[in-house]
């Protein structure tokens, strides 16, 4: 075989493994979501609801392609592919075992923070390009809490990177072998909550759904969007909480690691990314979202200056236990 | 008067940028159809312009071409989510001018269905105010289906009493139309007693939570002074510290044989109107046992086997009756001149009344905080427009 297949086929691989992952996880939401709400969630389409995704899907290629007579064309059309791109890239560092990833790049944790701070610039296109105000204005509140959390989620990922010592994903996971970060006294479990609220505000969810607040904004910046574009808006989202769900459990719940033979591996990765993202979702059905300077107050007063005392706590750890070698 | 420009952008000569925007008339959180025109400077509002008459359907021309007997079953489509509680003014006036005695089981009946029509209501403010607040696709819409939830149980009831899930034709002039079934009072027990552990348990869920806390308190604060001034009434008023409730003030109905307390609360914003409305659900919790406890027996209307539309007439004369309900002073003020139909009839719509308050303390807050002002005023626009 070429050299270069296999660089051409992981990738095809594990975009297809993903969008498939992004479009069952939302059943996964609805389902979960309902039974928090005393229903049943869709039940119809096939087998309790499991060809949901696929009528959705179907649905969402079949629609018009509505584009208002007003927007900047360039922009409108562009938004969604520019905002999809990084949400997709995030997967190519993720190791999904021991030598099983795309790239397991020697700085992933950087390229993934790097990159997962660019859907902000196709969010932007998205609210900007559509000619609407209130469309305008979800996008500005976007630019302003992403920014604001950023920083948070940087930090609380950086604790388990000074852990182990390296920025290579796959060198922290190694470094759970023993002890799981989260179950790291103290600043393990400190850096874990951090990391879940700045997730959940960085991804737009409840409570810091400000973005598309339904009951103020109706859908924000993505409300002039229909058929197959509104669908690869929804997908980068999915998969932007997805992939932040896989990362929270390498970085903080052992990867790979667990009871079972070496091909387990990878499907316990799958269950501690899903449990994650289970606890996403149920805050997000529980809590009611605050205000757009509530959300920046919290970040900036409390939440940076916190994970940067945890950080550097961290240092004095690390320099403490491991004789500041490693 | 051309209506004002819908996208307009005025710059301010002290620099400051200044955007209209237009809130509704179709809008997820609006409360039925409601346009509010905000004057924005950035995410602050500093003007609103409320333009309401989108669902004005000639209520008070109506009730000129119907009977006495016709109209009750009208008068539920004013305030749609309390619907007893129109009836229940509509029929006090024809009773007054027309000096009609109503007899005490139905007076106890017509306290029966209008508290339980209260914490009906009061369901649906709460379960529709934490979806304003949480979004139709988030923590919201969860409280939202508990509250429906409770609210369907509430409805069963009414749906058995009368036949009707939400526009009943209960009240008649001169006392109800239908007496109780047998067993209806030990499920209604059984239902108020599921309704007051959950109240418990979203009470706890809300109020231990920040964000909630945040997003309602100091919130759209009304004055004691404005309270009393701009002419509101109901929970607002009572938020705001101003003990007034017309089950005491003017007690109507036999309402002075109940024991309740009035809920008040002197903060004046979201969360004393919050609280003055979880409060109530207790109180009218409590006078819907000691009614149920003390129902005596007789007959159900002192005009009963209505045969014929035209078969009540009131004499000449004028009234105004208004009852406390879960929004407010409804009013009706009623002219007869003998006939079947009345001459006039003028609806005192309380959400009307309570929209007055909204260009006085919506200005200074955030976009997000109108959504939450508007819940927390709970208005239903079938009374605003009649």
């Amino acid at each position: 075989m070429p050299a270069w297949i296999i660089p051409v086929i992981a990738p095809f691989i594990v975009l297809n493994v993903v969008v498939g992952l992004v479009t069952y996880v939302t059943l996964l939401e609805r389902k979960f979501a309902a039974r928090m709400q005393s229903r049943i969630g869709p039940y119809r389409v096939g087998p309790h609801g499991l060809l949901q995704p696929i009528a959705d899907a179907l649905k969402l290629m079949m629609k018009e392609d509505v584009v208002p007579t007003a927007a900047d064309r360039g922009v409108f059309n562009l938004a969604p592919i520019v905002f999809l791109i990084p949400c997709m890239l995030i997967f190519a560092t993720i190791p999904f075992a021991p030598g099983l990833g795309v790239a397991d790049l020697n700085i992933g944790i950087l390229f993934f923070m790097a990159v997962s701070s660019m859907e902000i610039v196709g969010l932007f296109m998205a609210g900007w390009g559509s000619n609407n105000k209130y469309a305008l204005l979800s996008a500005m509140r976007a630019v302003n809490q992403i920014i604001a959390y950023d920083l948070p989620f940087i930090f609380s990922a950086l604790v388990p990177v000074m852990l182990a010592g390296s920025l290579k994903m796959s060198d922290i996971a190694a470094a759970q072998s023993g002890l799981w970060f989260v179950f790291y006294p103290v600043i393990g479990q400190l850096a874990f909550i951090a990391f879940v609220i700045s997730t959940l505000a960085a991804e737009n969810r409840v409570p810091f759904d400000i973005l598309e607040a339904e009951s103020e904004l109706v859908a924000g910046f993505r409300v002039e969007y229909s058929g197959m574009k509104f669908a690869l808006i929804q997908l980068g989202e999915y998969a932007h909480v997805i992939g932040t769900s896989f990362l929270g459990a390498l970085l903080f719940l052992g990867a790979w690691s667990g009871p079972g033979p070496e091909w387990m591996g990878p499907i316990w990765f799958l269950l501690k990314a899903m449990l994650l993202f289970l606890l996403v979702t149920w805050v997000r059905w529980s809590f009611v979202r605050i205000r757009v300077d509530q959300i920046l107050a919290l970040s900036w007063k409390l939440l940076l200056p916190s994970t940067l005392a945890l950080l550097v706590a961290t240092a004095i750890v690390v320099v403490w236990r491991y004789g500041g070698g490693a | 008067m051309a209506p004002p420009p819908l996208a307009r952008v005025e710059l301010d000569y002290s620099g400051g940028e200044r955007l209209t925007m237009n809130m509704g008339p179709q809008h997820p959180s609006a409360h039925g159809v409601f346009r509010a025109i905000l004057t924005l400077e950035g995410e602050t509002v500093v003007g609103v312009d409320a333009v309401i008459g989108y669902l004005h359907r000639c209520h008070e021309k109506l009730a000129e071409t119907l009977t006495y007997a016709q109209y009750p079953s009208i008068a539920s489509k004013t305030d749609y989510v309390a619907a007893m509680t129109s009836e229940f003014a509509y029929v006090l006036a024809a009773e007054e001018i027309g000096k009609i005695e109503v007899p005490r089981r139905a007076q106890y009946l017509r306290v029966l269905t209008a508290e339980l029509q209260r914490v009906a209501s009061h369901l649906l403010w709460l379960g529709t105010w934490c979806m304003d607040m949480g979004g139709a696709l988030g923590g919201g819409a969860t409280i939202f289906l508990y509250c429906i939830r409770e609210r369907e149980l509430i409805l069963d009831l009414f749906e058995s009493l009368v036949g009707a899930r939400l526009l009943y034709g209960f009240y008649q002039v001169g006392g109800v139309r239908y007496d109780i079934p047998s067993g209806w009072a030990d499920s209604c027990r059984t239902t108020i007693d599921l309704i007051d552990q959950r109240i418990g348990e979203y009470e706890g869920l809300l109020e231990q939570n920040p964000f909630f806390l945040a997003r309602a308190q100091g919130v759209g604060v009304i004055s004691r002074a404005l309270a009393e001034d701009v002419g509101i009434a109901g929970p607002l008023l009572r938020g705001s510290g101003v003990n007034f409730d017309l089950r005491r003030a003017a007690a109507y109905s036999s309402y002075q044989d109940f024991q309740f307390t009035v809920p008040t609360e002197i903060a004046g914003d979201c969360f004393a109107r919050y609280r003055v409305r979880m409060a109530e659900f207790r109180e009218s919790i409590r006078i819907v046992r000691q009614v149920l406890d003390g129902l005596p027996e007789g007959p159900i209307s002192s005009r009963p086997g209505l045969k014929s539309v035209a078969q009540i007439r009131i004499p000449k004369g004028e009234a105004y009756a208004r009852v406390e309900g879960p929004r407010g002073e409804v009013g009706c003020y009623l002219i007869a001149d003998g006939s079947a139909k009345p001459y006039r009839m003028k609806w005192r719509g309380a959400s009307f009344s309570n929209l007055a308050v909204l260009p006085h303390i919506i200005p200074g807050h955030k976009v997000a905080d109108v959504v939450a002002i508007m819940g927390s005023v709970d208005p239903v626009f079938g009374e605003v427009d009649r």
